[in-house]
């Protein structure tokens, strides 16, 4: 009476795809690209609009960043370009992991454990509102070089999007769960880590996607600001010598590096809950 | 005298619970809410025991005392003599020995339906993983779920998933199963389904059963004996007795003697529904 | 029973709790920060922050000084000026999105393509484009909030049971009656949500976009603001200044989401009852 279906997720996938192909999505996802990328060709190449006079055009960047001997010394094929990709992915690394193994934790028992959240979540809820830009000082002046200050900032945005929304997500959890394992002659302790944990995790992972995009948030204005290489440093120096292509080069990246990082955090999250996939795959029943 | 007598030669001692004057008042020193008025209850060991009501009238309430999710706020609860809760004690401490069945069911979805069902004596730990999950698999084969312990809940339908429930719990040899409304999302054709297959593993292993449900029909056939609770404050009513012998199966339902008790009973419930229904209550 | 009713007036444990925690946080910050003159010895990173006390009397200068306030209503106004510019072009956005699988399947991937990009990237391109700093500035707040608000209404008008839809029609609704009565208001308390956390990331992003054009250019051409206050004051190496404009901020900050919710709970009264 086995009522299971045996979907591996690869087919599963490859189901996806496939009728995401035959749908019109990925056309009008083609045409929309199109129409903003002839917006910006247009306004500035052919029309040549007031406003964007001094705005870099659409082949002047793509030609720069695709081109072996680039102008202004960044493309594809330079080391440098991958140097600032590959600094800035560090720190941002860095301090994602950091703010994920200690805001996971601490969420996890702010949620579960009401005496300690009466003690330790208003204090939380001092700092939150500080803007994590507003620490760029305090952060120069207690923390000496110009590396840490940076991947600080960035691991203080992770950290409380991180600590907050597990909190949320442990309070969130059917409270039957709970109660369903203590009837089962669960100890405390034993609940926590077969249910709370587990339970959590969307609510994690979803926090953790939320987490990596403040991340990059604060690692672009930290490196604007002091550090040296990096996406944003790269931005800001592109603009104040005037190596304009060199700053849409670097959005762009940032675009996609982060789109990136957002998706592997996903994926993760994917991978580790199995079980969530599946139930949402066959709908509910 | 009464229907568990006769079933004496399968009899137990064990499971058997006294409710003894209690009153549960919902934040005493505001709006006051009285949820559970003076009710006394006594359920013999190995009986199932249907509670019925309109919704919102209190009953989750003293299956939560039962089962130690909530306190009361006067009287005492037994089990098999020994005191659950009362004066100095208001709330019960949850245990193996009083288990619950979710109105919305509470497999762990993160855990395949074996994991779910070895949850218990994993937990205590006092036998060998070999064992538990040998047991384990003979108990699903007992219930016709063999084929999908491998499976999580939610890739399973959820007829299959409240099986899954009731083993999860036997696994842990209760002395009481207490069950909130399981199958009140069910559809009719599930339900009778589950009716059968509750009896069948009802009459395998002796549990006493504590049963909340608003389905007249559903409780003249599982049932003992029918506890007829008035609307808000909770408290019993009426008490019908069913005797049509164990076992039963579909073809009681069109007996001459379930429609006598159907007949009994109806007016009592019907006036009760009513008065929740005019006194604008919640579902609970 | 009277004695239980005052007990309700007084402080309840939970918040005694929270107050002990911080106070512990405020003695321990003194003492780290004053450890070299009290203990002899320089506690690492903590000693180096200005002292609680000192950044009290600072403070109670500062209220005196009127520059401190214009520079309140400057940062106000950025993030106000630019929340409001993206809800009024957001919701509508959002709203369409939802309605029209079409405008929906084009617009939204290139949408999703460009919301990783940190707004603060934009700052340089946004100085290039908008003739006024200022302008550029609100640019990019406007960025900031629109991405969220967005997410939000989408999520919120795409959730409607449909169910609402369908009995509106068997009512005989047009098409206008059923955005109105319908999408409108279900989508309501996803906007407010979306508003709430919109306006913290407004806030990171004008503090950060005053900071920067502050400490970029000289003088500061954009003017003032808290962002900008905060910069000066470490330029100038008035540390317990910076202290009183970051707590400044975290006010500020806290009211501004304050007012959001309280104004999203008038707007969405069916909410409290559930």
């Amino acid at each position: 009476m086995s009522q299971s279906t045996d979907t591996s997720s690869m087919s599963l996938t490859m189901y996806r795809i496939s009728s995401w192909l035959k749908s019109p999505r990925p056309y009008l996802m083609f045409i929309g690209f199109a129409c903003i990328l002839a917006f910006w060709y247009f306004s500035v190449e052919v029309w040549k609009l007031p406003r964007f006079q001094d705005m870099p055009g659409l082949t002047e960047v793509f030609s720069e960043w695709f081109s072996k001997d680039p102008y202004y010394g960044l493309s594809i094929y330079t080391p440098e370009y991958y140097k600032h990709i590959g600094i800035s992915l560090r720190r941002i690394a860095f301090a994602f992991f950091l703010a994920t193994a200690l805001g996971v934790p601490l969420g996890l028992f702010l949620g579960w454990s009401k005496t300690l959240r009466e003690y330790i979540f208003p204090l939380f809820e001092v700092f939150r509102p500080i803007p994590v830009l507003a620490w760029v000082p305090l952060a120069i002046i207690i923390f000496s070089g110009s590396e840490t200050p940076v991947i600080f900032l960035t691991f203080l945005a992770s950290f409380f999007a991180t600590t907050l929304n597990t909190m949320l997500g442990v309070e969130s959890i059917d409270e039957s769960y709970s109660r369903a394992a203590y009837c089962l002659g669960a100890s405390r302790w034993q609940t926590f880590l077969h249910v709370v944990v587990p339970g959590a995790m969307p609510f994690i992972f979803t926090g953790l996607q939320i987490s990596i995009g403040v991340a990059w948030f604060s690692l672009v204005a930290g490196e604007m600001v002091s550090g040296q290489y990096g996406l944003g440093y790269l931005i800001n120096t592109s603009y104040m010598m005037i190596e304009y292509p060199k700053i849409i080069i670097g959005m762009i990246t940032l675009g996609v590096i982060g789109y990136v990082t957002s998706a592997l955090v996903r994926l993760a999250g994917d991978y580790m809950m199995q079980w969530r996939v599946r139930e949402l795959a066959l709908g509910d029943n | 005298m009464n229907m568990i007598g006769e079933m004496a030669d399968q009899s137990t001692t064990r499971g058997a619970i006294r409710i003894e004057d209690v009153v549960k008042v919902y934040d005493p020193d505001g709006a006051a809410v009285m949820a559970v008025d003076h009710c006394s209850i006594d359920i013999p060991a190995g009986e199932i025991c249907m509670i019925v009501g309109p919704s919102g009238c209190g009953k989750t309430t003293l299956l939560n005392a039962i089962a130690g999710f909530h306190d009361i706020t006067s009287g005492k609860i037994y089990l098999d003599g020994e005191l659950l809760c009362g004066p100095g004690n208001m709330q019960a401490e949850p245990g193996s020995d009083r288990i619950v069945v979710f109105q919305n069911g509470a497999l762990f979805p993160w855990k395949t339906n074996l994991e779910n069902i070895t949850f218990g004596p994993m937990m205590a730990g006092k036998l060998s993983k070999e064992e538990i999950y040998d047991k384990a698999r003979s108990m699903m084969e007992d219930a016709g779920l063999s084929g999908t312990e491998n499976s999580y809940p939610g890739e399973v339908s959820s007829g299959l998933r409240r099986r899954v429930e009731i083993v999860r719990a036997l696994m842990n040899d209760p002395k009481v199963l207490l069950f909130d409304e399981p199958y009140r999302a069910l559809d009719s054709l599930t339900k009778s389904v589950m009716h059968e297959a509750l009896l069948e593993i009802y009459y395998k292993n002796k549990v006493t059963i504590f049963f909340i449900t608003h389905d007249l029909e559903e409780a003249i056939f599982l049932g003992h004996r029918l506890i007829i609770m008035s609307s808000r404050p909770c408290k019993p009513k009426k008490i019908v007795d069913v005797d049509i012998p164990h076992p039963r199966d579909y073809s009681v339902l069109t007996s001459p003697r379930f429609r006598e008790i159907m007949n009994e009973a109806k007016g009592v419930v019907n006036e009760e529904a009513k008065k929740a229904f005019e006194a604008g209550e919640k579902e609970g | 029973m009277n004695i239980n009713k005052l007990k309700k007036k007084l402080p309840g444990r939970a918040t005694l709790r929270g107050v002990i925690a911080i106070v512990a946080f405020v003695i321990i910050w003194e003492l780290g920060a004053r450890s070299e003159e009290l203990f002899g010895y320089r506690v690492p990173f903590l000693g180096l922050v200005p002292a609680p006390s000192a950044v009290f009397v600072s403070w109670g200068t500062l209220i005196g000084d009127p520059s401190y306030w214009s520079s309140w209503y400057m940062s106000f106004l950025r993030v106000f000026g630019g929340f409001l510019a993206a809800m009024i072009i957001g919701i509508p956005l959002g709203l369409f999105m939802a309605v029209n699988k079409t405008f929906y399947g084009m617009a939204f991937p290139s949408f999703e393509v460009l919301r990783p990009i940190p707004p603060l990237a934009w700052v340089p391109a946004s100085i290039i484009f908008w003739p006024t700093q200022e302008l550029s500035i609100a640019f990019v707040t406007f960025l900031g909030a629109f991405y969220t608000i967005v997410i939000n209404v989408l999520g919120g008008a795409r959730s409607i049971n449909k169910q609402f839809l369908q009995a509106a029609q068997s009512m005989g609704a047009s098409q206008w009656d059923m955005f109105r009565r319908i999408i409108l208001p279900a989508t309501l308390p996803s906007i407010v949500v979306g508003s709430a956390v919109g306006m913290g990331i407004t806030w990171e992003v004008v503090v950060a976009a005053e900071m920067i054009s502050g400490g970029g250019s000289d003088g500061g051409g954009a003017g003032g603001g808290l962002g900008f206050f905060i910069w000066s004051s470490y330029v100038g190496g008035s540390y317990e200044q910076i202290i009183v404009g970051m707590i400044s901020i975290g006010i500020a900050g806290y009211f501004s989401s304050e007012l959001l919710r309280q104004l999203g709970g008038y707007l969405t009264p069916w909410l409290k009852t559930r």
